[in-house]
């Protein structure tokens, strides 16, 4: 019945794109459509005095100015988050209000004062240099751990220190520094998680349309989560009846995270709209994006681990401040708390682990869930405290893993793993995929052309990285005990048309994951139809019932067994049909390849026969309702966990101290696999985000909260020749609580490749002596570790 | 202060008045509806709105519309001939050159500026020749492989021909 | 990405440039491949109100020889240069340094002229035209006069071109038998522009350096000759020991540069790192 799963099948979705007739949000035009341009404080911390449209209103064809004082007065709310994580004495955590304009004061360079609606963009963007605004610039703060130290300048005045939240995991403190107490070794790291920008390609962009004949509001959005952008703009911002609201996130130019996020410029288009009765449409420059998108990571970190004679683990404390920027994003709260801290049991049998993060408001714009989301801190901090720990004992980094791995375990025969940090893993083999890893890279062989290199002169260095992840995110029980503020189920509908041709409905979103292709490859299977009978359809509340999107890597988990729940229900009841069209009893049926055949026999009915039959049910079951259409919710029971080896080989110029990433393996277990191809890519993007963050990558702020490096001219990415082609291998451990056995393949390159690449550096400045650098590992930074 | 352009885009001649300030690219885009050439950046930097100027690579974000008069234009919606895709948009499909699609349009067109010149490239020239192309999703892996399976394909045909 | 508005005028020849220049005046801007200053005007850092194009134009568009001269049309685009036979052959600083200019895109656009007339401290042109002691070919009001290139940049973004001049050739005279030249340069890894450049040429005489031409771009606020090295290897052999020696002297009495991708200190170690590798393949 297989003949799609497990295949490489090209992508449905690509045609569209590579005829250049993908549709993405700035590409809509609307009737009577005006634009918008948004003024932003050039500064990070200011009071408004005063602002003057005068002028600009004074333009020909602009049609209005609004500024925080006109939202302020319209009684709206602000961007609310979704996530609450308290303080450890039970104290709500600080939630300051994140207005869609500011009329008081701007909190970090970028944040929205005032908006021009005009009647083309260039005369909104001339109009929007005229608005005058006077500020009063303070002193600001960009650094999480700077901001909480006394007299560090306020972000909001009701959070004294500046602080969110303070939060703990793992086994009480007393415990880990006993444990720690009896290390025979104990490796600390002091170091940064430097903030990287996302940076999808396509900016962020926004059209509302407001129609005042039925009163009905749609938003076009680069949104990963068109419902729950809805649900968060109409309950909580405008307050207007979610049932008149249409959201639509047409194709998206990546996401990354960073579309994720409901953001003040959505709900402010719709209440632009509302008030001018004209559609209104925002699209950020690039240069807009850099300041105003969600950033991601931000933690500095203090880490020990402490060590047995023999290397096994003993202990892991760990303490963190999280720059959560200026106002809270809407997973803010949970990325580095239960996306973070969670993940500190990494692959090993860490008998005892404490982590205590600070939740942390700075002068910088948002932080949020950017690739991987938590998860890649939490690796980078166990990645490199092993890798360091191996060099301070001596000891092979490969073994010293493999020495702390935890068994397998399948989780059917054998239980999962239940860790010291609230998880329990559902299965996994560790060891199989270092060991692979290694083969692929000849470990023995790289050690001696290692040693001959050095004699040359030349730095070669190899590193390592084992990690796992939780995503396929997650049962809402769970996450509802943790903070969240909404469920994190996905739905999935079926409609099987009177034709057998099938309609099928997805809360998950797809920009870039190709949904539309996986998605059908299992509804075809299980159906036993041809791909092309198959219509995968997303993004549009209008049309999809509900949906919680796309991230965490949790589409096809559980996005896409939520649609094997409808599939199992339309296959039992054209079950029902086919019994009746074959007068034979159900239980004698046996569906597969499209059809329901009488047991050893040749009498069977087709699929589209059966959806003729309940569509046309002249003769039909008695009792049985007509129609093949379901949809199901389905909330899974535990998070999925992939994990993997990746393995970075790399070539450190002593002249200049620039690294050339020379290979890269990875080794990822993602549970089944749906289309490899795919997959692979997947992997591919993550990998080349993860070693741009070990790289190149990295938010600059100064003192005064400036972001100087906000352009492609100064941010770095990796280029084409920045990078090698990859050395992929796959293990498959299918993941034992969903139907598909999937277990999510977005971020898994993301997470592992940063300490692999990190740690490969390390390795070939050993000779120096150099033991940690911080990221992004740039020519001048290692030029001057090795130089000094 | 509108001015007259005379341009050929996919074969076809469009005069406009548009304002000097006008970028090639938002002619194409805003004017005429020609929304496959993208744009990702403000600072030149992307290749995202890359297009062909008399045949060659071009960031149409980094050309005024008024400069674009007399010039033969080539988009990506250019670039299939009659319904048959171009070697490239195959070799896009076939390797999994794409995810999200925004990078595309300019990936291939910078990718067939390569191939005129250069029928055979190597891993490392494709790579430097799309040194002007950003890519955030596919770690540009997948990418090369299109480009060199565009190559092929082209080449065969011209062996055929010949 | 929006510009502001300006008034557009296509010149038909250089003349007619030079007379819609006269008639603007200061308000009036030359546009020529438009990758520096359009970029700048995207992001309204720059806002003429008057655009004179000639970017079009076929007189400006050439590369040939005359006499002992190799002349480059201020119109020639990088990439024209980077795929010219004849100016490979004159000198292979030439084609390196076109070929290392951002991207294909933008090699395609940007002009030679426009680098220099921009006089970007970061550029790559300036650094080579100074070691092949290129003459710049300027015309004005008042007829045409060429400078050297060691007097033409004359400091950050600036240069000896009057407002009312157009340039409208780089002549480069054909260097003697027994050169051999290169370009090296350290990108800054977004823009790709140099951190810091530098050109090189090496005149052999039997087994001695008879002439020695080395520049720099990147590391100050203009590019320079450094005659201090020029001199340490004047008339000594380029073996590796003698280039190591002459390049310490790299960046002396220059006030190099600093910003988030290379402080001062580092500018300067690159400054010798890469003047090495420019003597080093010449010296090939
Ligand atoms: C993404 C990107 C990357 C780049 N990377 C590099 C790099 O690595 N190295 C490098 O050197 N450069 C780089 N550049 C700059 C590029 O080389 C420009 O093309 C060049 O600097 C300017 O040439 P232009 O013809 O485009 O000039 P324009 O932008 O048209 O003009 C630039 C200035 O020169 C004036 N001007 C132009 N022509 C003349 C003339 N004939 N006489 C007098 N004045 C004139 C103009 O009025 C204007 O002030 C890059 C540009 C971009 C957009
Ligand atoms: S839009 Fe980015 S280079 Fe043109
Ligand atoms: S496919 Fe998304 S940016 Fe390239």
């Amino acid at each position: 019945m297989t003949n799609y799963i497990g295949k490489a099948v090209k992508r449905v979705e690509d045609k569209r794109f590579i005829t250049g007739k993908g549709r993405y949000t700035d590409d809509i035009v609307l009737p009577a459509m005006a634009h918008a341009y948004i003024v932003r404080s050039p500064y990070a911390h200011a009071r408004i005095i005063s602002v003057d449209t005068s002028a600009a209103e004074a333009m020909e064809g602009v049609i209005k100015v609004f500024t925080g004082k006109d939202i302020a007065a319209s009684g709206i709310n602000g961007i609310p988050t979704g996530w609450q994580v308290n303080f450890k004495n039970g104290e709500t955590m600080k939630e300051p209000p994140h207005p869609l304009l500011v009329a008081d004061k701007a909190r970090y360079m970028g944040d929205a004062v005032a908006v021009v609606i005009a009647e083309t963009k260039e005369i909104a963007r001339d109009a929007g240099d005229i608005v005058e605004v006077e500020y009063e610039e303070l002193p600001a703060v960009a650094d999480a751990k700077k901001a909480t130290e006394p007299g560090a300048p306020l972000v909001h005045d009701d959070a004294p220190n500046n602080l969110c939240f303070d939060w703990e995991l793992g086994n009480p403190k007393a415990e880990v520094n006993e444990a720690m107490s009896k290390a025979h070794h104990i490796t600390t790291l002091e170091f940064t998680n430097q903030r990287v920008i996302p940076n999808a390609i396509e900016p962020r962009s926004a059209i509302g349309h407001y129609e005042e004949a039925n009163d009905k509001y749609t938003l076009y959005t680069t949104s990963q989560n068109p419902h729950l952008t809805r649900l968060l703009m109409c309950a909580f911002v405008l307050g207007i009846p979610e049932h008149k609201v249409r959201v639509v996130a047409p194709d998206v130019g990546g996401g990354f995270g960073s579309k994720i996020f409901h953001y003040a410029e959505e709900a402010l288009m719709i209440w632009c709209s509302q008030r001018l009765k004209r559609p209104v449409k925002w699209t950020a420059d690039r240069s807009e994006a850099f300041m105003t998108d969600a950033h991601g990571r931000d933690h500095v970190t203090k880490a020990e681990m402490g060590f047995d004679k023999e290397g096994k683990i003993v202990g892991l404390r760990v303490k963190t401040y999280a720059n959560l920027g200026a106002y809270l994003s809407t997973f803010a709260p949970c990325v580095p708390t239960w996306l973070h801290g969670t993940l500190l049991q990494g692959l090993y049998t860490t008998p005892k682990i404490n982590v205590d993060v600070t939740g942390v408001f700075t002068h910088t714009v948002m932080v949020d869930a950017y690739r991987g989301a938590g998860r890649p801190e939490a690796t980078y901090l166990l990645e490199r405290l092993i890798d360091t720990a191996a060099l301070e004992m001596k000891m092979d980094p490969a073994q010293l893993r493999l020495k702390n791995f935890i068994p397998p375990f399948d989780g059917v025969k054998q239980p999962g793993y239940q860790t010291q940090v609230a998880l329990q893993y559902d299965s996994g083999n560790y060891h199989g995929v270092l060991n692979r890893a290694m083969e692929m890279v000849g470990y023995e062989q790289f050690r001696k052309e290692q040693e001959a290199a050095r004699k040359e002169g030349k730095l070669l260095g190899i590193g390592f990285s084992t990690y796992i992840e939780a995503c396929g995110i997650a049962p809402s029980a769970v996450v509802g005990a943790l903070g969240a503020r909404a469920g994190l189920y996905e739905v999935g509908q079926v409609r099987v048309q009177p034709t057998g041709k099938v309609s099928v409905y997805t809360g998950a979103h797809s920009h870039g994951q190709g949904h539309e292709t996986t998605f059908a490859q299992v509804v075809a299977d299980r159906l036993g139809i041809p791909m092309d009978d198959v219509e995968i359809i997303h993004g549009d509340s209008e049309s999809v019932a509900f949906g919680m999107g796309t991230y965490g890597s949790r589409s096809l988990a559980v996005g896409g067994s939520a649609i094997v729940k409808s599939l199992d229900k339309i296959i039992e009841k054209g079950a029902k049909i086919a019994a009746h069209k074959l007068e034979a009893s159900e239980e004698d049926l046996e569906f597969a390849e499209g059809k329901w055949t009488v047991k050893g026999t040749d009498k069977s009915v087709g699929f589209g026969d059966v959806a003729l039959t309940a569509y046309v049910p002249h003769n039909y079951p008695a009792g049985l309702e007509p129609g093949l259409d379901f949809s199901s919710f389905y909330d899974p029971a535990n998070f999925t966990y992939p994990f993997g080896a990746h393995i970075a080989v790399v070539e450190v110029d002593k002249d200049t101290g620039k690294v050339a990433l020379k290979r890269f393996i990875a080794v990822d277990d993602v549970g089944n696999v749906i289309n490899p191809m795919i997959v692979d890519g997947q992997i591919h993007g993550g990998l080349a985000q993860g070693i741009g963050q070990a790289l190149f990558e990295g938010a600059l702020y100064d003192d005064n909260g400036q972001l100087i490096n906000g352009s492609y001219m100064d941010y770095t990415m990796p280029r084409a020749d920045d990078l090698p082609s990859f050395e992929l291998d796959r293990q498959v451990t299918p993941c034992p609580h969903n139907p598909l056995g999937v277990k999510g393949a977005g971020e898994a390159g993301t997470i592992g490749s940063t300490p692999a690449v990190v740690n490969a550096v390390m390795d070939a400045l050993s000779p120096f002596g150099i033991k940690n650098l911080e990221m992004p590992l740039t020519p001048e930074r290692v030029w001057r570790a090795m130089n000094s | 202060m509108a001015t007259k352009i005379k341009v050929k885009v996919n074969g076809k001649t469009y005069s406009h008045e548009v304002e000097p300030r006008t970028l090639l690219v938002q002619y194409l885009r805003d004017v005429l509806g020609l929304t496959g050439t993208h744009v990702g950046c403000d600072t030149s930097n992307c290749g995202a709105c890359t297009i062909l100027v008399d045949g060659k690579a071009v960031k149409s974000c980094t050309m005024l519309a008024v400069q674009a008069h007399g010039s033969e234009v080539k988009t990506i919606e250019g670039m299939a001939d009659n319904g048959a895709l171009h070697p490239l948009q195959e070799g896009f499909r076939e390797e999994h050159g794409l995810q999200c699609g925004f990078c595309t349009p300019g990936m291939i067109m910078a990718s067939a500026d390569l191939l005129s010149r250069n029928s055979n490239p190597s891993e490392q020239e494709i790579r430097e020749a799309l040194e002007g192309n950003f890519c955030r999703c596919t770690g540009y892996h997948n990418i090369v492989k299109s480009v060199q399976h565009a190559a092929k394909k082209i080449n065969q045909k011209e062996k055929v021909a010949s | 990405m929006i510009p502001n508005n300006f008034q557009y005028h296509r010149a038909a020849s250089v003349d007619d440039a030079l007379t819609l220049m006269a008639k603007h005046g200061m308000d009036a801007k030359l546009l020529a491949g438009g990758h520096s200053l359009l970029p700048a005007m995207k992001l309204r850092l720059n806002q003429p109100d008057v655009l004179i194009d000639i970017g079009h134009l076929k007189e400006l568009r050439y590369i040939k020889k005359e006499g002992n001269e190799l002349v480059i049309g201020a119109g020639a685009t990088h990439d024209d240069i980077a795929h010219s036979q004849m100016a490979r052959e004159t000198f292979s600083m030439l084609s390196e340094a076109a070929d290392l200019i951002g991207d294909v895109q933008v090699r395609n656009k940007g002009t030679l002229g426009g680098s220099l007339a921009h006089a970007d401290p970061a550029a790559d042109w300036p650094a080579v035209m100074i070691a092949a002691h290129a003459n710049i070919e300027v015309k004005g009001p008042q007829g045409t006069r060429t400078v050297a290139a060691d007097d033409f940049f004359t400091g950050f973004f600036s240069t000896a071109l009057a407002d009312n001049e157009i340039i409208t050739a780089i002549r480069i005279p054909e260097p003697p038998k027994g050169t051999n030249s290169s370009y090296q340069k350290f990108m800054q890894p977004a823009s790709r522009f140099a951190i810091v450049g530098c050109a090189a040429s090496i005149t052999m005489n039997g087994r001695l350096c008879s002439k020695v031409s080395v520049a720099f771009t990147g590391l100050s606020d203009a590019a320079f000759r450094a005659s201090n090295i020029e001199a340490a290897l004047f008339e000594k052999m380029p073996t590796e020991e003698n280039i190591t020696a002459a390049v310490q002297k790299a960046g002396e009495g220059v006030m190099a540069m600093s910003d988030h991708f290379a402080s001062e200190e580092y500018r300067l170690h690159l400054a010798r790192v890469f003047a090495k590798r420019a003597l080093m393949a010449a010296a090939k």
